[in-house]
This record gives structure tokens, C-alpha cells and sequence, in this order.
């Protein structure tokens, strides 16, 4: 049953990030993201990965698509990209794409079928307990080292949009 | 093919239709959303090497990918508000050549 929800929402998925790229109006193609992104975040519960499924709504479409929804009524989108979607680069594009996934084809293939875990293993790592205190435990320096990188994002955006870059 | 070789082949097929966005859009708006899924396949692979392996790093990684998608969203809407209120355009093809 977890096989067959897998599937549906990695179609799902690929369907919604056809969309983000073909669809003509930003806004659309937002809200094609946002289905897009849980469509992943199911993916990622049907894993077992709750914590990253968890993160995945809250942070993605929860404030990153919301600061990208507010750009886009902020902005007036009807210019030239609207009335020409795609740049002259059409297909030289499609073909760099073509050799960049036929060589990720080619390393899933040298993919070893069991590898060593970098890491100590831990059973039920991926409930909310037992991912809080070992990620205190063993990654507290970095989760200090990212709160100040959310405050140096935080005093960047800030000067840029008040000194004009 | 096993489940976790199907996801990530799933990741590096979105990674390339994110790549392929990328390039062949004209909006800039819409080309940081191309961006934005090619973050996202980067993570599906990371969760998928983390619950195969059952170690808690690649999980740790996609909280911190995270952190950085949010400073990195929104330093770039400020700098998209800042380049539509100069030139006027979400329009990229005009400014490919770009001086570093």
C-alpha cells in the first residue's frame, strides 16, 4: 500500500514541476509549486520521514512560498516574459538537461545495493523524541551556527531593500 | 529497482526539470521557483539516503538546507523588488550579459 501512495504522489510530483515550468502567470505557477512540495512532503511521510514531511509544509510552503506569493502581487507580471515564456535557449537547454539526467541514470546504476552508513545507526530516529535529542545532542553547535545565519539573511534583506544594493 | 533506487531517480529527474526551467524561462520570478525544486530534489535524495541507511546526518542536513532556503528566499525577493523597481521588468533576456 506505502509502494502504491508512493507512486502516486512522486507522479504527482513530477506532474506539478511540468506545470511550474509551462504554465504562462507566476501565480499559477506558485501555486503549482506549492502542490508540488506537498506532494513531496506525503512522499516523505509515506517513509517514515514525519520529522521532514513536518518540515517540509511548515517551512517551504509555509514561509517560502508565502514571501514568493506576496513578491508576485506585489509585482506586475505582464511584461515581455509574459507575452514569451521561454528564452531562445529552448533547445540547447533540452539537450544539456538530457546529458546532466543521463548521467544521474548512469550513477544510480553504479549505486551499491548495501552501503555503509556513514553515521551510527539508530532505530526510530525519524520520530519527533528521538530526532530532537539526538540532533541536541549531537548537532547543538551547528543548530547555534544557523540561528546566525537566519539573522545575518534577516540584516541582508533588510539593507538591501533599504539602500537599494 | 528497489524503492529508494525509484526516489532517487525521481530526485534527479525533478533535479533536471528544475535545471531545464532554469534555463529556458524568462521570468525571473518563475526561474527562482526552478530553483526552488531543484533544492527540493537535493532533499528527497537526502531523506531517501537517511531512511535507507536509518542514520540521523542526511535528515540533519535537510533541516539545515532548509535554514538556508529561508535566508536565501528572502535575500533574493528582496534583490527581485530591487531589479524590477530599476529596470522595470521581471523580463531576464535583457540582462544576460551580466558584468560580474
Amino acid at each position: 500500500m506505502t509502494g502504491i501512495f508512493i507512486t502516486l504522489f512522486s507522479l504527482l510530483s513530477v506532474v506539478f514541476a511540468g506545470m511550474v515550468i509551462a504554465i504562462r502567470q507566476p501565480m499559477r505557477s506558485a501555486l503549482c509549486l506549492v502542490a508540488h512540495m506537498i506532494s513531496l512532503a506525503a512522499i516523505y511521510a509515506c517513509l517514515g520521514a514525519h520529522v521532514v514531511a513536518v518540515f517540509q509544509v511548515l517551512i517551504y510552503v509555509g514561509a517560502v512560498m508565502v514571501f514568493m506569493v506576496y513578491t508576485i502581487m506585489l509585482l506586475d507580471d505582464r511584461d515581455s516574459s509574459y507575452r514569451h515564456v521561454f528564452s531562445g535557449m529552448t533547445m540547447p537547454a533540452i539537450a544539456i538537461v538530457l546529458v546532466v539526467g543521463a548521467a544521474l541514470w548512469m550513477l544510480l546504476g553504479q549505486q551499491p545495493a548495501n552501503f555503509a552508513t556513514a553515521g551510527p545507526t539508530l532505530d526510530g530516529i525519524f520520530t519527533f523524541r528521538s530526532f530532537s535529542t539526538e540532533f541536541m545532542k549531537q548537532y547543538w553547535f551547528h543548530f547555534e551556527l544557523a540561528t546566525v545565519l537566519l539573522l545575518i539573511g534577516i540584516v541582508a534583506a533588510w539593507t538591501a531593500v533599504k539602500e537599494g544594493l | 529497482m528497489d524503492r529508494y533506487q525509484f526516489l532517487i531517480a525521481l530526485a534527479g529527474l525533478i533535479f533536471s526539470m528544475g535545471l531545464l526551467g532554469v534555463m529556458i524561462r524568462r521570468n525571473l520570478l518563475v526561474v527562482m521557483m526552478c530553483l526552488e525544486i531543484m533544492l527540493n530534489a537535493v532533499v528527497l535524495s537526502f531523506v531517501t539516503f537517511a531512511v535507507r541507511g536509518q542514520t540521523l546526518s542526511g535528515v540533519a542536513m535537510t533541516f539545515f538546507i532548509y535554514v538556508a532556503a529561508s535566508c536565501e528566499i528572502a535575500l533574493a525577493m528582496a534583490i527581485v523588488v530591487l531589479f524590477v523597481k530599476r529596470h522595470g521588468s521581471l523580463d531576464l533576456t535583457p540582462h544576460q550579459n551580466l558584468k560580474g
